[in-house]
This record gives C-alpha cells, sequence and structure tokens, in this order.
C-alpha cells in the first residue's frame, strides 16, 4: 500500500482541488513557506530574546543576520573555508562582533526611552550596510550549495532541493535547543529571573552586566546562523537584513515581545501563511504579516504568546 | 547673540555654495546615468562609461573645437535619480547630449526630461519599446534593441519550434510588462497560447515560489521577461527546482555577461535574440579585443552599442556643425551608418533599424576558447523584427 | 539679551536668505526639495517632539499624498493648487485612519502599528495600477496655478513653493503656541496627570496626529508638483526612517530643529559625493572619491553618533548652551 519510494508520495494525496488550485501546488508553496518561516523564527528568536532581556528592539538584527550570510561568502571566496566551518565560525565571529556592540555602544542607552535603542540599532544597521556596500555593490553574490546537500528529493508533487530540507531541519533543532536552553536550565532561569528584577537577581551574586552582554551576543549569533544558512537560497547582498527585518519584527510583535516559544510558532506558522497567500493571492502574501500584525495589536497587545508587562 | 547669529550666517553660507548652479557652455557635456551598482551593473554599469570614453578619446576628444566631457551617475534603478539627476545636469552643467541607461522604468522617465528640455537622448540598455512607440519624442534615440524585437526574434523562434503554450515570469515594472506584452503578441499571432503569468519584484531574491507557481500551470514554455541579475537568479532556481524536466526555458533577454556568470552547463541550448556579438567578424573581434584589455571583460551588445552611439553622435554633430539637438537629430536622421555594430538608419520615431541575430548558447564541448559561448542560428534583417508602421501609434511616424 | 528678538532675527534673515537665493546662484529645485522635505519633518516633529509621539510610518502621508496629487493633476487634469489640496486631504484622511487605529494603542505599540499600516500603504501602491509601481508616476505637469500663473518657470514654482512652506510653518508655530499646542505638550510631559485634569486625551493625539499627517501631505503633494514625479521611493519605510533623522539630528521639540535638520540630510544625501572630491583634491587621498557611494554609512555614523552624545539635536545643543550662558551671565549679578 505504501509507496516504495518517495516519487510516488504524491499518489496518497487526494486527486482534488481547493479553489481551483491543485493539492500538489498547494503542498509546494506550503513547503516553501516552510521554509522561509525558518528563518522568521531563528531571527525572531534571537530578537525576542534580546528584547526579553535587554528592554532593546534590535533593529541590527538584519545587518547581524547579513553579516553572517556576507562572512560566510568571504570565508569561501578568500579564504577557501568551507560552509560547515562556517556554521560555527560565523556566529562566533558575529557574536563577538554583538559583545563589542553592546559594550560600546548599547549600554549608554539602557536608562532612556525605547526609542533610542532602535534609533541607535538603526544608525548601527545603516553603518554596516554602508561597508559593506560601498565594497561590494548592491548586486547579489553567488553563493553554491555545499555539495552534501547538493541535489533534489523528487516528492512527487514537487522537487525538493535538499538544501532547503535541511535549513528547516537546521532552523527547528537550535530553535528548541534555545528554547529549552531558556526555559528549562539553570542558566536560562538566571537569565529570566534577570528580566524580571536585575537588583534582586545581583544581589544573589550573578553578574547581570554580564549576562546582559552575552545575552546580546547570542542574538547575534543567532542571526549569523541564519545568515550562514540563507547564503546559499538567498543573494548575498548589503541589503538582504533589510528586506526580512520589517517582517521579522511584525512576527515578534504577534507573538508576544518576550516570549520565546511564541516566536518560533509564530515565525514557522507565519511562513506557511505567506505561502499559502502566495498560492490565492500573491500578491497579498507581502502585506499579509502586517494585517495580522495589526489585528493582533488590537485585539491582544502583549501579543498570542505574550504576558503583558 | 552675535555668536547665534555668527553660526546662522555661517550656515547658510555654507547652504549657498552648495546648492550654487553653476554653468559652463564651452564644452560638449555626455551624461551617462546607468545601473552601476545592481542587478544591471554587469550588463552595461562602468564599463558602459569605458565605451563610451573609448569613443570620445578615439573621435579626437574634441568635436567642433570644444573638448568633449563625460559625465557619469548611478540611478540605482529609480527613476526619481535618474530623472532628478538628467534634470540637475541639464540645468546647472549645460549638459549637451543624455544616455539613459538599463532600466526601462528610468530611461522613460529621463527621456521625458530630455525631451523637456531639447536634449538629445540615446538610449541603449532598456528594453521596452514603449520609447519609440507611444512614448516617442523627436529627441530620443533607441540604439541597440528592444522588445518587439526580441519578442519577434525568440518568440516567434520557439513556436516554430513546437512550444505553442507559454508561461511568464516577468519582472514587475515597464521592462517586464513590455516583453511580456511583445511577445505573447507573437505567440498569439503564430497560433499558441499563454496560459499565464506571474510578477516578481525587480531584483528579488529568491524565485522559488514563482517557478513553482509556473511549474504548476503545465505550460510547455517558461519565458523569462526579465534580464541581468533577475535572470541569472531565476534559471539558477529553475535548474535546482528541476524545473526544466517539465518546462522548456525561454530566455527572451540574454546578455553575455549573463551566460558568463551561470555558465555553459546551465544555460546551454537557450535561445536568444541579440544586437551584437563579439565574435561575429573581423571587426567585432578588433574591438573586443581593445575593451577586453581595458575592463578584462568582452563587451555586451550594449556597451557596443555606446561606443558606436557616441562615434554616430559626434559624427552627426560635426555634420550639423552645431550642438543644437534638433538640428542635430534632423542631420543624423539622414545619415546613413555602418560600423562594426550594425548598418543602417535612424527611423522618423528614434528607431535605429538594423539586423538582428537569433542565437543559440554553444554545448560546454562545443565551446573552444574563453567568451566562446554563441552559435548564430540566423541573421535577423531589421526590417522584419522592429514595429512596424501599422502597429506604430508613435505620432512622429506616419 | 531678549532672545525672542533673536529668534525673529533669525527666522527673518533665513526668510530674505530663501527669498534671494535663486539670484546668488542657488538651483531652485534643489532648494525647493530642501523647503518640501523641511516641512515634512516639521511636520513630524509637530507629533513627535510637542506630542511625543512616534510614527514609524510618516512615509505613507508623504508618498500617499504625493500620489494622490500626482494622479489628480497629471490624469484628471486639475489646476495645482486643487491637486495640492486633494493631496494635503489625501494625507488628512490616511492620517485619521492610521491614527484612529495607532493612538488605540501606546509606546513602542503605537509606532508598531504605524509602521505596519505604512507597510501596508506601501505595498498597495506597488499593486495599484494607477501608481505606476515600479516605474513611479511621472511626467506630472507643472499646470497654471489658479488657470493664470504658469508654473513651468522654475523661478515662479520656487516663489510659489516658498510662500506656501512659509505659510504651512508659520501654521506650525501658531498651533503650537496655542492653548491646543500646551496640551499637547502637556500630554508628553506626562500623560495620566493631563487625563486626570480633564482632557479628552485620544482626541487631542488624534487630532495632533491628523495635523501632522496633513502636513505630511501637503510636503510630499508639493514635491511631486515641483519634481514632476512621485515614485515609491515617497512611502519606502527608509523615508520613515529619513524623516527621525532629521528631526533627531536637528533637534527634537525645538521649532528649528527640524529645518536644520532636514538641510543636513538632504545636503548629506545629495553632495557627499562632491564634497568627497573636494576633500580628495584638498588632501590627495584617493579613498575620499567613493565618499559619495557611502551615503548609507554616513547617514548610519550621524544616527548614531546623534543617539549617543547629542541627544537634544544641533539646535537642542545649541539652544541649551545658549540657555546655560544666560544662566551663568545672570547668576553673576
Amino acid at each position: 500500500m505504501w509507496p516504495s519510494d518517495l516519487n510516488s508520495l504524491h499518489l496518497l494525496l487526494p486527486p482534488m482541488e481547493i479553489f481551483g488550485v491543485s493539492l500538489p501546488g498547494l503542498l509546494s508553496q506550503l513547503l516553501l513557506g516552510l521554509v522561509n518561516g525558518s528563518f522568521y523564527a531563528i531571527l525572531s528568536l534571537g530578537l525576542a530574546v534580546i528584547f526579553g532581556l535587554l528592554n532593546v528592539i534590535n533593529f541590527a538584527h538584519g545587518a547581524l543576520f547579513m553579516t553572517g550570510a556576507l562572512l560566510t561568502w568571504m570565508a569561501m571566496n578568500y579564504f577557501g573555508i568551507n560552509y560547515w566551518l562556517m556554521l560555527v565560525l560565523a556566529p562566533l565571529l558575529v557574536g563577538l562582533f554583538g559583545v563589542l556592540i553592546e559594550r560600546l555602544l548599547l549600554r549608554w542607552i539602557y536608562k532612556l526611552d525605547h526609542l533610542y535603542g532602535l534609533l541607535l540599532t538603526l544608525g548601527l544597521t545603516l553603518l554596516i550596510e554602508g561597508v559593506f556596500r560601498s565594497i561590494y555593490g548592491v548586486s547579489g553574490l553567488g553563493y553554491d550549495t555545499p555539495e552534501l546537500l547538493e541535489g533534489a528529493t523528487n516528492l512527487g508533487f514537487m522537487i525538493m532541493p535538499n538544501y532547503r530540507a535541511w535549513v528547516v531541519v537546521a532552523s527547528v533543532v537550535v530553535c528548541i535547543g534555545t528554547w529549552y536552553v531558556i526555559e528549562k536550565t539553570k542558566l536560562g532561569a538566571y537569565l529570566r529571573a534577570g528580566t524580571e528584577n536585575p537588583r534582586l537577581v545581583e544581589a544573589f551574586g550573578i553578574n547581570v552586566p554580564v549576562m546582559v552582554t552575552l545575552t546580546y551576543a547570542f542574538g547575534a549569533a543567532l542571526a549569523a546562523f541564519a545568515g550562514v544558512l540563507a547564503a546559499p537560497v538567498y543573494q548575498v547582498t548589503p541589503l538582504m537584513g533589510q528586506n526580512l527585518i520589517i517582517v521579522v519584527f511584525a512576527v515578534v510583535v504577534i507573538g508576544g515581545m518576550g516570549s520565546i516559544m511564541g516566536s518560533i510558532l509564530t515565525g514557522l506558522g507565519l511562513g506557511v501563511i505567506e505561502g499559502f497567500t502566495k498560492v490565492f493571492y500573491p500578491e497579498a502574501s507581502s502585506t499579509v504579516v502586517f494585517v495580522i500584525m495589526v489585528i493582533v495589536l488590537l485585539i491582544r497587545p502583549a501579543g498570542l504568546f505574550g504576558k503583558e508587562k | 547673540m552675535k555668536k547665534q547669529l555668527k553660526v546662522l550666517a555661517l550656515m547658510l553660507g555654507v547652504a549657498g555654495l552648495a546648492t550654487s548652479a553653476a554653468h559652463a557652455q564651452d564644452k560638449v557635456k555626455i551624461g551617462f546615468i546607468t545601473d552601476m551598482s545592481s542587478l544591471y551593473a554587469d550588463v552595461e554599469g562602468k564599463n558602459g562609461a569605458v565605451a563610451i570614453q573609448m569613443a570620445i578619446d578615439d573621435f579626437g576628444g574634441k568635436v567642433l573645437g570644444m573638448p568633449i566631457e563625460l559625465l557619469t551617475a548611478d540611478h540605482q534603478n529609480k527613476a526619481d535619480i535618474a530623472a532628478s539627476k538628467a534634470r540637475e545636469w541639464i540645468d546647472t552643467q549645460g549638459l549637451t547630449m543624455l544616455f539613459g541607461g538599463t532600466n526601462s522604468g528610468t530611461a522613460l522617465a529621463s527621456a521625458k526630461v530630455a525631451a523637456e528640455k531639447k536634449r538629445v537622448y540615446i538610449n541603449n540598455g532598456a528594453a521596452s519599446s514603449a520609447l519609440t512607440n507611444d512614448q516617442c519624442t523627436p529627441y530620443t534615440v533607441h540604439y541597440a534593441y528592444d522588445t518587439v524585437a526580441l519578442a519577434k526574434g525568440t518568440g516567434s523562434a520557439i513556436v516554430d519550434g513546437g512550444g505553442k503554450s507559454w508561461y511568464f515570469l516577468t519582472a514587475d515594472y515597464a521592462f517586464g510588462h513590455a516583453l511580456e506584452a511583445d511577445t505573447t503578441a507573437v505567440v498569439k499571432a503564430k497560433g499558441g497560447n499563454v496560459v499565464g503569468a506571474v510578477r516578481h519584484p525587480l531584483n528579488a531574491s529568491d524565485f522559488s515560489s514563482f517557478l513553482l507557481q509556473a511549474q504548476n500551470s503545465k505550460a510547455q514554455i517558461l519565458g523569462l521577461a526579465n534580464a541581468g541579475g533577475d535572470t541569472i537568479n531565476s534559471i539558477k532556481a529553475a535548474k535546482e527546482f528541476g524545473i526544466g524536466k517539465s518546462m522548456k526555458l525561454a530566455g527572451l533577454l540574454i546578455f553575455i555577461s549573463d551566460v558568463h556568470s551561470l555558465g555553459l552547463r546551465n544555460t546551454e541550448g537557450l535561445q536568444f535574440t541579440t544586437s551584437w556579438y563579439w565574435d561575429l567578424n573581423d571587426e567585432t573581434r578588433k574591438f573586443s579585443a581593445r575593451f577586453f584589455e581595458k575592463t578584462k571583460r568582452m563587451p555586451t551588445e550594449i556597451q557596443a552599442a555606446d561606443y558606436s552611439a557616441t562615434m554616430n553622435y559626434l559624427k552627426a554633430v560635426e555634420a550639423a556643425k552645431s550642438v543644437d539637438a534638433d538640428k542635430v537629430m534632423t542631420t543624423w536622421r539622414g545619415m546613413k551608418m555602418n560600423d562594426f555594430f550594425g548598418s543602417g538608419q535612424l527611423r522618423a520615431d528614434g528607431r535605429y533599424v538594423h539586423d538582428m541575430y537569433l542565437m543559440e548558447v554553444k554545448k560546454p564541448a562545443e565551446s573552444t576558447k574563453p567568451w566562446d559561448y554563441y552559435k548564430l542560428i540566423k541573421k535577423l534583417p531589421g526590417d522584419s523584427v522592429f514595429t512596424t508602421k501599422a502597429e506604430s501609434k508613435c505620432p512622429l511616424w506616419k | 539679551m531678549n532672545s525672542k528678538n533673536t529668534v525673529t532675527i533669525g527666522y527673518g534673515l533665513l526668510l530674505l536668505a530663501l527669498i534671494a537665493a535663486p539670484f546668488l546662484g542657488a538651483y531652485p529645485v534643489f532648494v525647493m526639495k530642501l523647503m518640501c522635505f523641511a516641512l515634512f519633518a516639521s511636520a513630524f516633529n509637530l507629533l513627535l517632539g510637542y506630542t511625543g509621539l512616534l510614527s514609524f510610518g510618516h512615509a505613507a502621508f508623504l508618498g500617499g499624498a504625493a500620489y494622490v496629487a500626482g494622479h489628480a493633476i497629471k490624469v484628471w487634469g486639475l489646476t495645482p493648487e486643487v491637486g495640492l489640496l486633494l493631496g494635503t486631504a489625501g494625507g488628512a484622511l490616511l492620517g485619521l485612519l492610521f491614527g484612529w487605529l495607532a493612538i488605540r494603542r501606546q509606546g513602542i505599540y503605537f509606532s508598531m502599528i504605524t509602521l505596519a499600516l505604512a507597510q501596508m500603504l506601501f505595498f498597495a501602491c506597488l499593486q495599484a495600477p494607477f501608481t505606476g509601481g515600479e516605474d513611479g508616476l511621472q511626467g506630472v505637469p507643472r499646470g497654471k496655478l489658479f488657470g493664470v500663473i504658469d508654473l513651468q518657470s522654475d523661478l515662479v514654482m520656487y516663489y510659489v513653493a516658498l510662500v506656501i512652506v512659509v505659510a504651512a510653518f508659520l501654521l506650525i508655530v501658531r498651533t503650537i503656541h496655542s492653548p491646543f499646542g500646551q496640551v499637547l505638550k502637556g500630554i508628553k510631559e506626562n500623560e495620566p496627570r493631563a487625563i486626570s485634569l480633564g482632557y479628552d486625551t485620544h482626541r487631542f493625539k488624534l487630532l495632533a496626529f491628523v495635523l501632522s499627517a496633513a502636513l505630511a501631505g501637503l510636503a510630499g503633494s508639493l514635491k511631486t508638483l515641483v519634481l514632476g514625479f512621485a515614485t515609491l521611493s515617497d512611502v519606502h519605510w527608509t523615508a520613515s526612517g529619513q524623516v527621525i533623522l532629521m528631526t533627531l539630528v536637528g533637534g527634537l521639540g525645538t521649532l528649528s530643529g527640524p529645518l536644520i535638520g532636514s538641510a543636513v540630510v538632504v545636503l548629506l544625501e545629495n553632495k557627499i559625493g562632491e564634497f568627497g572630491n573636494l576633500l580628495a583634491a584638498l588632501t590627495s587621498v584617493e579613498w575620499f572619491k567613493t565618499l559619495g557611494e557611502s551615503v548609507t554609512m554616513v547617514t548610519g555614523l550621524i544616527f548614531v553618533i546623534c543617539v549617543l552624545a547629542f541627544r537634544r539635536g544641533i539646535m537642542g545643543e545649541i539652544i541649551a548652551w545658549l540657555a546655560q550662558r544666560r544662566a551663568g551671565s545672570s547668576a553673576k549679578h
């Protein structure tokens, strides 16, 4: 009864059409949406972690994502360092960069209005993008799929490049891992306590400033990890973060600004919804996130999974 | 109080300097605005300026006793930047002639400015046939190729070869729309049908969802109504998703820089129309060798056209004994042109009518030297591929 | 030392300079562009500096009105003043809609709603056929003001634009100094207290929002008339970011701040290439020539420096410094 290979997977599907669109067509777009959703999930995760602890809306997240992708390309082109190494190296490097940013720039604005944090990181974004832009222009730099993940699997209703399947798997693993660390371990407990009441936590002997710095660095590293994953999928350009960051903001707001699981689920979910929209009303696919955000903000201002602060 | 006033005065002074308008009427200034940093940068870009400068130098650097200066700018594919820059150059720099570069949206915008201010306007990079059709002006010269020629050349060849049902992947702006519309007309006229189309934003980063929609349409042919970086990425993604197994790709606008970037493995067998190729004959090879020396790349048809158009423009200025746009255009329309780029004449609607070529990309095994990418399928006489009088809505061509 | 006199003289000088500018050799189209952005920034400052609301989507009003005015003048063939009025009305209407939705929430959530709504407008403009999408709305004619004054000449257009911008700016000044403006300031300082005093802060905020949006719309419509086109750049979120930068650099909550700030940012964008060439010529350092391509980088740097060190902006710092001096000198007596 079961097909002997993936090629005939589609034979399991009922030959039906929904609103004039064939099921294979729908499924392929949903699967692609899942890939996009993975990026949203990792990025919004980092953003949520940073906002949760630092109360800073890190606009520079998109630029850090781009830096991860660009470093990966540079490593391959100038030093011949391969993709797998960069999966570890890029987050480390960008994490270090994050430490610098937090120590040198962010620490001055914690006491101020949210507005300034956003503006500072916005300025940082322009700075980082501007530097890369003046060196590489705006046209895309091509990055080849790593050999191990080349090729595609014929799922019957579409041909799925193996690399994109890997993106989904890797993202989900990292997201679940992060969630576990934050929600279920002692380190995570300190982090969450530090968010609630930094003075008390400090009184217990935990070095809160260091924790804050490391948290920002970790968020930056997550963004860079997403960047490495993205290099073979999207064009590596200085502006690649810009296009994503606004959507990721919306995801974080919908999910709930401090909720980790909320960001992950919302990110994946929104990717799928986008894919769904692309099938029936492609022009609206870029707007659907914002429509949902406005609705959520009006009905449940703390977000779907968030708690009112 | 004095200090505050001084500060204010200083600021006003600086602002004044910064906004001042300069005028220089003793030079011939040629302006060149194109995409220098984005998806069309390789197709014309900075090297287009190199080609124009080569022509200026070969002409002697002077015309009618006046030195020739080249101004360049990057419009970043934004029509407002192109139009503003054109206007600024004309108003404050005494611009004589304008080259509008790649991107049909910016081209239509800057052509309007040039016409309003009565300056000769040459375009090689943009493809939209509207430049010489419903948006024609007495000063626009559309030199290299246009969407009608591409549609008639490539579209006809593919439909004749059996590709009857089409689906378009279209860049969502003037150029893409024009190319899709013109090709649709050709396909329908030959008895084919267009199953559908999907529009993608200019310089899109990910084509996967668009390609899957195309595949779902079950059409035979996937018409790529886009160019430059967009075409490169579409072809790459098509390969990734195995689109080639169920549909045949039709590259409606392909440049040699695209093939160079993708490699023969990814582009072999692609059929398309072009206005020029570096390896056609001794003359083209001679120019290309000189260009290669300066840029380390073989020229695209646009860059070759930039050189040729500059030369012919300067010749027209000399013959007209004036830089006045009306006089130059009248003289130019009467000139017969013949150089390594092509031979023919300017039409009343501004269209340069010359031969086009139907090419096919070689298989990797067939290529014997670097940049040896194309084989000529057939020559397409100019009168057969450009807009005909019956089809034209240009009031200047009756 | 009467500071009020100083301020008036300062503005008077500025006005004189603007009136004389075309004859001093300035490029009228460029100065008009500057004035439009100065108006845009002043309108934005009304909302941020005086009411304390950070709108992240102000480009929606600039660009939305630009398209409305452009369409009215080009396609419907209306005279320029009607086009401007329609554009301003369009801005006001959008402001009413956005404001009504956004004001229900506070702080960062308010800003996010404005951003989301602006993004939706952006995509609507991208898709709508009448905006021309990526190509933009081109070839908007200048027409004849009131059917009589031909605006084709840059000089005539310039003085008409000057009158409009000055009038709008005076309106803002009047609003700030009126009782309405005082309530707005009160809301910015301490909203709960304003509510406890019996003010319907919701209505005041909405009114301020609509006014700000309308004036931003006027700026956008005027820009369309001057330059002859309306494009997606006007509704893109980077334009919203730009106006925030202008206000920040110039000085939040000061009247002259946005004027200075917008001048700095527009000059930066347009002239940095020439400035770089000048520096390169002066110092023979080749790298300065590439400055023209680094507008983004320099803009970002200014943003960062402003947030860290010059939070009060140029005018803010100057005013504070002068106040300090005055306090110091009066303490001596």
